[in-house]
């Protein structure tokens, strides 16, 4: 019984060391697109203090502007940059008409702002674009879809080109964020921003700016996301449900940190991959990825409290 | 001027302290209570019933469970929907383990089930505070709603996966099931919303809900004072998840009549807490007028079209109805961030001090 469920697992693992490498592989894809969402979290709750529960639907409607703008006749690259504008518009309305009237009021009130934010795109989206599940246009933007064939230890290895387009996409524009975070002025003011909103303000820092600049680039991993994502699974709104994924990220890795996006996404997406197929499905009856994550984090913050590597919480009366 | 207060003297702290202090208070709760018991059973429609009443009725008790824990206690709870779900499969497994069991017992008994659950769920909460908290209660919202998938031991191996209400009986008279009629739904439920509610009332009057708020407004100060922060805060999460367990139980049984696992998914936690916070946290009354708006939001907008005389597809309608929802969130949010109830309080500080300003 406990050989069942605490050793046997393992020696599968090293007994088809192929399979596991495909296991790992698609949880790193994954995890890095959980990276990527809770990143846009992150952005927005250093330089706002808002939990930005609309991150998931922003997927979404990225991705249904994308694939509906292509349904009108225009050129893919074009529908990109088209879509771009939208989310660019739709930061600056949700600063102007959602945030700026709420600045100051209770975290709990925000978070609910950006439910209703939420349930206000889920009743845009389905009245432009319909219900319906879309096809992402994956090869009208010339991502490739083959995929290699490795073979590790005899066995057998299966990378699909999409995945590994996403892994590097995905990475590129993480080190792109890092290095505009570090290295421009606005990606200092948002930083400083994060630290201390008085002091950044009394710095000549616009809030105003800050803000629409984050939700946008909150908008454009929310594009990439929705292409990555919906040309594995389609685009509909199930997609949002990866969002509540990027929750548990951001529990382990810490509310404030980049480094812990990144590395509670890779983190989680393996994990919860591994523990589904050697645990989930021959113990528990599968689908375990719904809840694992959350469970994971709930354990690794009962014994840290600010997550991974998020800030020390000191408390003052 | 009907509100005047002058005249009104209180002889003794107990009077002072009494739950109306006001007499218009009282009068105007008996009124309600009236037309609740009384008239609306008269006037009301199979559809009122169905639509409105019984709904709102449910949905402020579980926005009550919740206010409990969020609104006094201070702990952001995501789960509720989850706590529901686990007061209707504690009620359906009771009914049926034992079918001689009055429903209206294995209504209130299944509380005792969710309560358990949300004290274990409540444990991390003496470490994790704010957002953390709040998405470490979506670990047992995901994982409890997986648990009413898995295990088929809670809908009795039913090859459907649902929860079918079996009709139960007292006194001759069909209280839950297909069997049963509307009204005598709606005065049980009417009955247990109003107890819960007194219960709720004088909970948050007394020293339980003075610890509550304490821990509430800074958990460590009150640590300081003497609160016992691990019993405050696991008594908050015990009642308030007994509450919402009774409302799942009577969402199940005496609304839905069925219900499958997904029914208690995240967008019931959602509506719930939707409602705690449109109607004001810390505030009873809020929780009714918060589940009469957005309980009644969407029947309002569903008929608005046809009254009007404009043909929209029934889909469209629905699209825009979550639109205009999330809409008047956000602007009831901008308007009145303390709900409701603040609303009513402004209006009731005017009508006291009314004709003068101040």
């Amino acid at each position: 019984m406990l050989y069942d469920y605490f050793i046997a697992p393992f020696v599968d693992m090293f007994a088809a060391p192929d399979f596991l490498m495909q296991v790992l592989w698609e949880g790193l894809v994954s995890g890095i697109l959980y990276a990527l969402i809770a990143l846009g979290f992150v952005l927005i709750f250093r330089s706002s203090r808002i939990f930005n529960f609309a991150q998931g639907i922003m997927v979404v409607f990225a991705a249904l502007t994308l694939v509906g703008l292509h349904a009108l006749g225009v050129p893919a690259w074009i529908s990109v940059g088209l879509t771009l504008v939208v989310m660019f518009g739709l930061a600056v309305t949700i600063e102007r008409v959602v945030l700026r009237p709420l600045v100051g009021q209770p975290d709990i009130i925000l978070f609910m702002a950006t439910i209703g934010i939420t349930l206000f795109l889920i009743g845009a989206g389905e009245t432009i674009f319909g219900g319906e599940n879309k096809v992402m246009i994956t090869e009208e933007l010339g991502i490739p879809t083959g995929d290699y064939v490795l073979e590790p230890f005899g066995g057998l290895l299966i990378l699909q080109h999409l995945d590994i387009t996403v892994v590097i996409v995905a990475t590129l524009l993480v080190l792109a964020l890092l290095a505009f975070l570090n290295y421009t002025q606005m990606g200092r003011a948002i930083r400083a921003l994060g630290d201390d909103h008085q002091a950044a303000l009394s710095v000549g820092i616009s809030l105003q700016t800050i803000w629409v600049l984050v939700w946008f680039i909150a908008g454009i991993i929310a594009l990439v996301t929705g292409i990555a994502w919906g040309a594995r699974a389609g685009v509909s709104f199930a997609l949002e449900v990866i969002a509540y994924k990027a929750l548990p990220v951001l529990m382990l890795g810490g509310l404030e940190s980049i480094t812990g996006a990144i590395v509670g996404g890779l983190m989680i997406g393996m994990l919860e991959k591994l523990f589904e197929i050697y645990w989930g499905q021959p113990f528990l009856g599968g689908n375990t990825e719904t809840w694992f994550a959350f469970v994971l984090a709930l354990i690794v913050l009962l014994f840290r409290p600010q997550g991974l590597f998020g800030e020390r919480i000191i408390e003052r009366v | 001027m009907l509100y005047r207060t002058a005249g009104q003297f209180k002889t003794s702290y107990k009077a002072d302290q009494a739950l109306f202090p006001v007499r218009q208070d009282a009068v105007l709760l008996i009124a309600i209570l009236i037309v609740a018991y009384v008239i609306f059973p008269l006037i009301a429609s199979e559809f009122a019933y169905q639509t409105l009443l019984i709904p709102v009725m449910i949905y402020a008790l579980a926005a009550m469970g919740l206010n409990i824990l969020t609104g006094y206690a201070g702990q952001l709870s995501l789960g509720t929907g989850a706590f529901m779900g686990v007061g209707a499969y504690a009620c359906y497994k009771l009914i049926t383990i034992f079918p001689w069991m009055n429903p209206i017992v294995a209504i209130l008994f299944s509380g005792v089930f969710s309560a358990g659950i949300g004290v274990a769920f409540g444990i991390p909460s003496l470490r994790i505070k704010g957002f953390y908290l709040a998405i470490a209660t979506l670990a047992a919202q995901f994982f409890l709603v997986w648990l009413f998938e898995k295990w088929a031991w809670l809908y009795n191996y039913n090859a459907s996966g649902a929860i079918q209400v079996p009709n139960t009986e007292m006194f001759g008279i069909y209280l839950t099931g297909p069997l049963a009629s509307s009204v005598t739904q709606y005065y049980l439920v009417l009955v247990i919303v109003s107890f819960m509610t007194m219960l709720c009332i004088n909970l948050t009057r007394g020293n339980l809900g003075r610890t509550w708020k304490a821990t509430r407004d800074m958990d460590i100060a009150a640590e300081l004072i003497g609160i016992n922060l691990m019993r405050s805060k696991l008594i908050a999460f015990a009642i308030s998840s007994y509450i919402v367990g009774v409302a799942g139980a009577l969402y199940v049984f005496m609304w839905k009549g069925a219900a499958e696992p997904n029914l208690f998914d995240i967008p019931l936690s959602f509506q719930v807490l939707f409602i705690a916070i449109i109607g004001g946290l810390g505030s009873i009354l809020g929780n009714y007028l918060g589940a009469i708006l957005i309980v009644g939001l969407p029947v309002v907008l569903n008929l608005l079209p046809a009254a009007l005389g404009l043909t929209i597809s029934s889909a469209l309608v629905e699209h825009l109805n979550i639109m205009i929802v999330g809409s008047l969130i956000i602007f009831f949010l901008i308007v009145e961030p303390h709900g409701l109830a603040q609303l009513w309080r402004l209006i009731r500080e005017k009508l006291i001090i009314w004709p003068f300003p101040h």
